[in-house]
Order: C-alpha cells, then structure tokens, then sequence
C-alpha cells in the first residue's frame, strides 16, 4: 500500500520541480523584457537603413547592384534562425516544420536549397535534415551582437555575388505578443521595388568613392540588420515561449500536488478509521 | 538662426542621436565633409572617426566605427557601424561560420547533443512511469478518482 510517507515523498519531490520551474519562468520574464529593450533599440536603424534604400530605388543609378537584379530562380538560399536552448515549447519545431514545408515546395519545383543556420536547436536539426549547410553560428546567448552574425550573413551574401544562391531568405520567429509566435519566411534579396516605395521624378545621388563600394556597403548592411533585428526579436520569442512553458508546467506540478494531497489525506483517514474500528472491536470483545 | 536639419545617427544596435542641426561634419571614405542643410543628394561610406554636430552654440562628438551617411535635403542620416569592419576581419568570420557548419555535419553522429537528448528522453520517461505507477496503485486502493 503507499503509504503516507511516499506519497509525502513523491509531494515534496514535485515541490522541488515546482520550485524550478517558478524560477524559470521568472528569469524568462524578466529576460524577455530586456529581449523587448533590444528589439527596440534595433527598430531606428532597420527603418532607417529601409528609408535610405528606398531613396535608392527611387534613385536612378547607372551601376545596377547585383543584390537589386532579378533572376531565374534556380537555386536558393535561407538563413534559419532558432534558439539556443530547449524547453521554450514549440518554439523551434513549429519553425522547423514551416521550413521542412517549404523547402518541400521548393525541391518539388526543382529548385536546390542551402541554408545558413543561427542557434544550436537549429544545428543539430540539420544534422537528421541533411541538406547543404552553408555556415553555423551557435553560442550568441540572449544579447546577440551584429558582429557576431556577420560570418554567417557573409557566406550567403557571397555565394549569392558568385550566382550560387538567387534568392535569399530569412526564416524566424516573429513576436506577435507575449502568448503568440509566428514563424514567418521572406525574401531578403534580390531587393525589390515593391519592398520599399515607388519612384517618382528622375534624380541620383553624389556618390563618394563609387557607386559600387557605396552599394556594397549599405546593401551587405541592410541584409545584416535584418538578420539581427530577426536575431533579436527570435530571443524575445524564446523567453516569452519558455516563460509559457514553464508556467504551464508550475500549474501542472501545483494540480498534480492537489491530487497527490488529497490522496495523502484519504490514506491517512482510512489508517485512522482502520485503528479505531480494531480498538473498537478489541474493546467489544474484552467487555463482552 | 538659419535653416536647420535633421540629423540621426543611429546603429544596429540602439539610437545614437536624432533631432535639428546647423551643420556637421563626418570623415567620409575620400576625406572630411562638412554638411550644410539644403545640400544636394549624397551618400558615402563613412570611415572610423568623429561626427562632430554643431547646433546653435553647442558642438557635440560622436565617435563612429565608420558606416554609411545618407543625405536628402532636409534629412541627413549617418547608419553607424558597431564595430570597426574590413574586408579581411569580414572574411575570417565568414570563414569561421563555414568551418563551423562543416565540424556540426562531421560530429553527426557523436555529437553531445545527441547523447544529451536521449538522456532527457529516458529521465522524462522514467519519470512518467513512476508517475503512472504511483496513479495505478492509488486507483487500486480507490484513494484516486
């Protein structure tokens, strides 16, 4: 029979679970808001360097940068954005599976995919996936630096230059609110016109030193700081989805505690009643 | 005084500086340039070094690891870099993230995260089962409904 005592075990053990997991979520919490600070403080620099690109179309420039020029869709490429770490829910499998769905599209359509791939959940997916894995980035922790994506965008940004890649996409977490994360997909290049704003009049900038560097710089730029606005945002993602994680878990420890309290208190009654009828009987049969 | 700008410096990272300007002046790839409001149409790679931003009587300095500056009439930004950047530094963490995804594809097989995995799967299994147990056993006594 358990007998009290184990299930007085089993209830402090699933305390010490709830312990943790109450920690986990409060670190999350407040990790998450600092994630929100971060995404932030990217949003003037992301609108601006759009603001400045969409001066660029508008612009009429001789020199026709490659990252702005369309073409036949032949191969493409796609930097995956996931987490660190585990238990934030569903976080990276829905990703994942948004990603595996589409690249199912695309192989259908003849099209090869390769991937540039930030965070360890995303890793060690490719590694089951296969599929041509381009660069890894792993190990940013919760306040990634531009500096440390510049690698990964690099190598995509060059295999798209030497006509390796011809579109390039950006996979990850959008942050709806606190409950909601979206995976969400779009093209990074080439730029289009669509993207930004429609031209009028027929003007064009100074350029210094040329047109070229000038394009290179702002163009490779404006890739990067997507990729770490979406780094940012995918962090506030993680530590809002384990924060709902873990409170999940927190109710479901505290239900379970209940359960396993009220199952204590049954035990122990029916010990009590089980004495007191033998008491009872044994003074029953002594006085009769 | 005069007619004033916009000026916003910002980077990647976070807001360096925005509001209305006399004039400044920025180290651009071919030399020092000077802005004036009203200027013509100009963009520039910026190279490492001081944005220097007078308004009124006051000048204020703000140190740029060089980046790119954008000018439209009424509008000047200046998308600073959060790091100091050249082709080679560039190269070698491109290089860098290739070597690492070649390494994670090698260690398929014997990687930590692996053997991390399946030792979680077995705890959260065991845990399960004891879990079950204890249900079973308590159902059998009717202490659980």
């Amino acid at each position: 029979m358990a007998s009290g005592k184990e299930i007085r075990g089993k209830i402090a053990s699933i305390k010490n679970t709830q312990k943790i997991t109450k920690a986990m979520e409060l670190v999350a919490a407040s990790k998450m808001r600092r994630a929100k600070q971060r995404m932030d403080a990217a949003r003037p620099y992301a609108d601006k360097i759009k603001r400045v690109i969409g001066h660029l179309t508008q612009a009429h420039p001789e020199y026709k940068h490659a990252f702005m020029t369309v073409r036949p869709v032949k191969r493409v490429g796609v930097v995956v954005i996931t987490s660190d770490r585990g238990l934030c829910g569903g976080l990276n499998a829905n990703l994942l599976r948004r990603l595996s769905g589409r690249v199912k599209e695309w192989q259908s359509a003849g099209t090869d995919v390769s991937y540039s791939v930030i965070g360890s959940k995303g890793a060690s997916f490719f590694k089951s996936f296969g599929g041509n894995l381009l660069a890894t980035r792993t190990g940013l922790g919760d306040k990634p630096h531009v500096t440390d994506l510049i690698g990964s965008v690099k190598v995509m940004l060059d295999a798209y230059e030497q006509g390796n890649i011809d579109e390039l996409w950006l996979l990850s977490n959008e942050f709806v609110n606190t409950m909601t994360q979206k995976p969400t997909m779009h093209r990074m290049l080439p730029i289009a016109k669509e993207d930004v704003a429609v031209s009028h009049g027929h003007w064009d900038y100074l350029y210094e030193p040329e047109a070229k560097d000038v394009l290179d710089a702002l163009l490779k730029r404006y890739v990067e700081s997507m990729v770490y606005t979406a780094t940012v945002e995918n962090v506030a993602c993680e530590m809002s989805a384990r924060m709902i994680a873990m409170k999940n878990a927190t109710d479901n420890a505290g239900k379970f505690i209940k359960e396993l309290q009220l199952a204590y208190n049954k035990a122990r009654q029916a010990a009590i009643t089980a004495e007191i009828s033998e008491i009872t009987a044994g003074a029953a049969a002594v006085s009769g | 005084m005069s007619a004033t700008m916009q000026l916003d410096i910002v980077s990647a990272e976070g807001e360096i500086f925005s509001g209305k300007v006399d004039r400044f002046f920025a180290q651009a790839a071919n030399g020092e340039v000077g802005i004036l409001p009203h200027h013509t149409q100009f963009i520039t790679t910026l190279k490492p070094g001081e944005v220097r931003v007078l308004t009124g009587d006051e000048v204020n300095y703000f140190y740029v690891s060089g980046g790119v500056l954008e000018i439209q009439p009424d509008v000047a930004t200046i998308l600073a870099d959060t790091a100091i950047r050249a082709k080679d530094l560039d190269e070698v963490a491109a290089q860098e993230a290739m070597a690492r995804a070649q390494e994670a594809m090698d260690n398929a097989k014997t990687d930590l995260d692996v053997t991390r995995a399946q030792n979680a799967l077995a705890e959260a299994a065991a845990q399960i089962a004891m879990l079950g147990r204890l249900r079973d056993q308590l159902s059998k006594q009717g202490l659980m409904h």
